[in-house]
């Protein structure tokens, strides 16, 4: 299980290196749309896993998928890291939107990913 | 020369990176108790993952234009290993379940200590390392 939560880490963390670097290449932006897609979609996912697991699915795989996947494809220090960039760079407003849209967004997919697995 | 998110061995970089801050947040989350239902490993991760990337970006930053070698240790240990440690998903998932098991005021508590101690703990992890280049 160790193994297989360490791999589902790794492959989490590269298809966030992944998808980021597609986003900057596809639409390059000072605001950083890629983490923020990545961290909506993942505590999306983890969301649905959460909610099967408490409907009564095999805990193994809110350990595998859930903490190795989502939490390595997820990144909350780039998120402070970006924040803290855009706001040195003058951009408060820009930062502010990154921090509290990020929470926003993120909530609500998780909201709704719960919601889902509980109506499944 | 292909952008290092095309390019096969910095992903592999990221992915050893990624798992193993994703077993340190494992053995974290396994250590560390919930303290009255108050997420403290996700928290204790995400602090520490912050302030080590902040840390780390500055001082590359600070060292000049990336060298192949700056770059290696930025994907290994900054968006692998930190983003790894660290995780928005786990936070997000907590703060909804705080709130819909009637903890409102825990899940209120959680999101802004993590956010202030996050964003603290990166500027930090940047003076440490403008500190240390003088």
């Amino acid at each position: 299980m160790i193994a297989l939560l360490a791999l589902a880490g790794g492959a989490g963390a590269a298809a966030r290196f992944v998808v980021d670097g597609a986003v900057r290449t596809r639409w390059p932006s000072q605001f950083p749309w890629g983490v923020l897609l990545v961290n909506v979609l993942g505590s999306l996912l983890l969301g649905v896993l959460t909610g099967l697991v408490l409907e009564g699915a095999d805990e193994r795989w809110g350990l595998v998928l859930g903490v190795g996947f989502c939490g390595g494809f997820t990144t909350f220090s780039t998120a402070m890291t970006d924040t803290v960039r855009l706001a040195r760079d003058g951009s408060v407003r820009l930062a502010l939107v990154n921090l509290l849209g990020t929470l926003a967004a993120t909530v609500t997919a998780a909201a709704l990913g719960l919601g889902l697995a509980v109506l499944g | 020369m292909r952008a290092p998110h095309r390019d096969p061995r910095p992903v592999a970089l990221v992915a050893v990176g990624g798992a193993a801050g994703t077993l340190v947040r494992w053995a974290v989350s396994a250590a560390v108790p919930a303290l009255d239902g108050f997420p403290a490993a996700t928290l204790t991760v995400n602090v520490v993952g912050s302030f080590l990337l902040g840390w780390l970006l500055e001082h590359l930053v600070r060292r000049g234009p990336e060298t192949p070698t700056a770059l290696r240790w930025r994907l290994g240990l900054g968006t692998g290993f930190c983003g790894g440690l660290t995780t928005w998903s786990s936070f997000a998932v907590e703060v909804d379940r705080l709130t819909s098991t009637g903890s409102a005021g825990t899940a209120a508590g959680y999101v802004l200590a993590s956010l202030a101690a996050g964003l603290l703990a990166v500027v930090a992890g940047v003076a440490l390392a403008g500190r240390r280049a003088r």
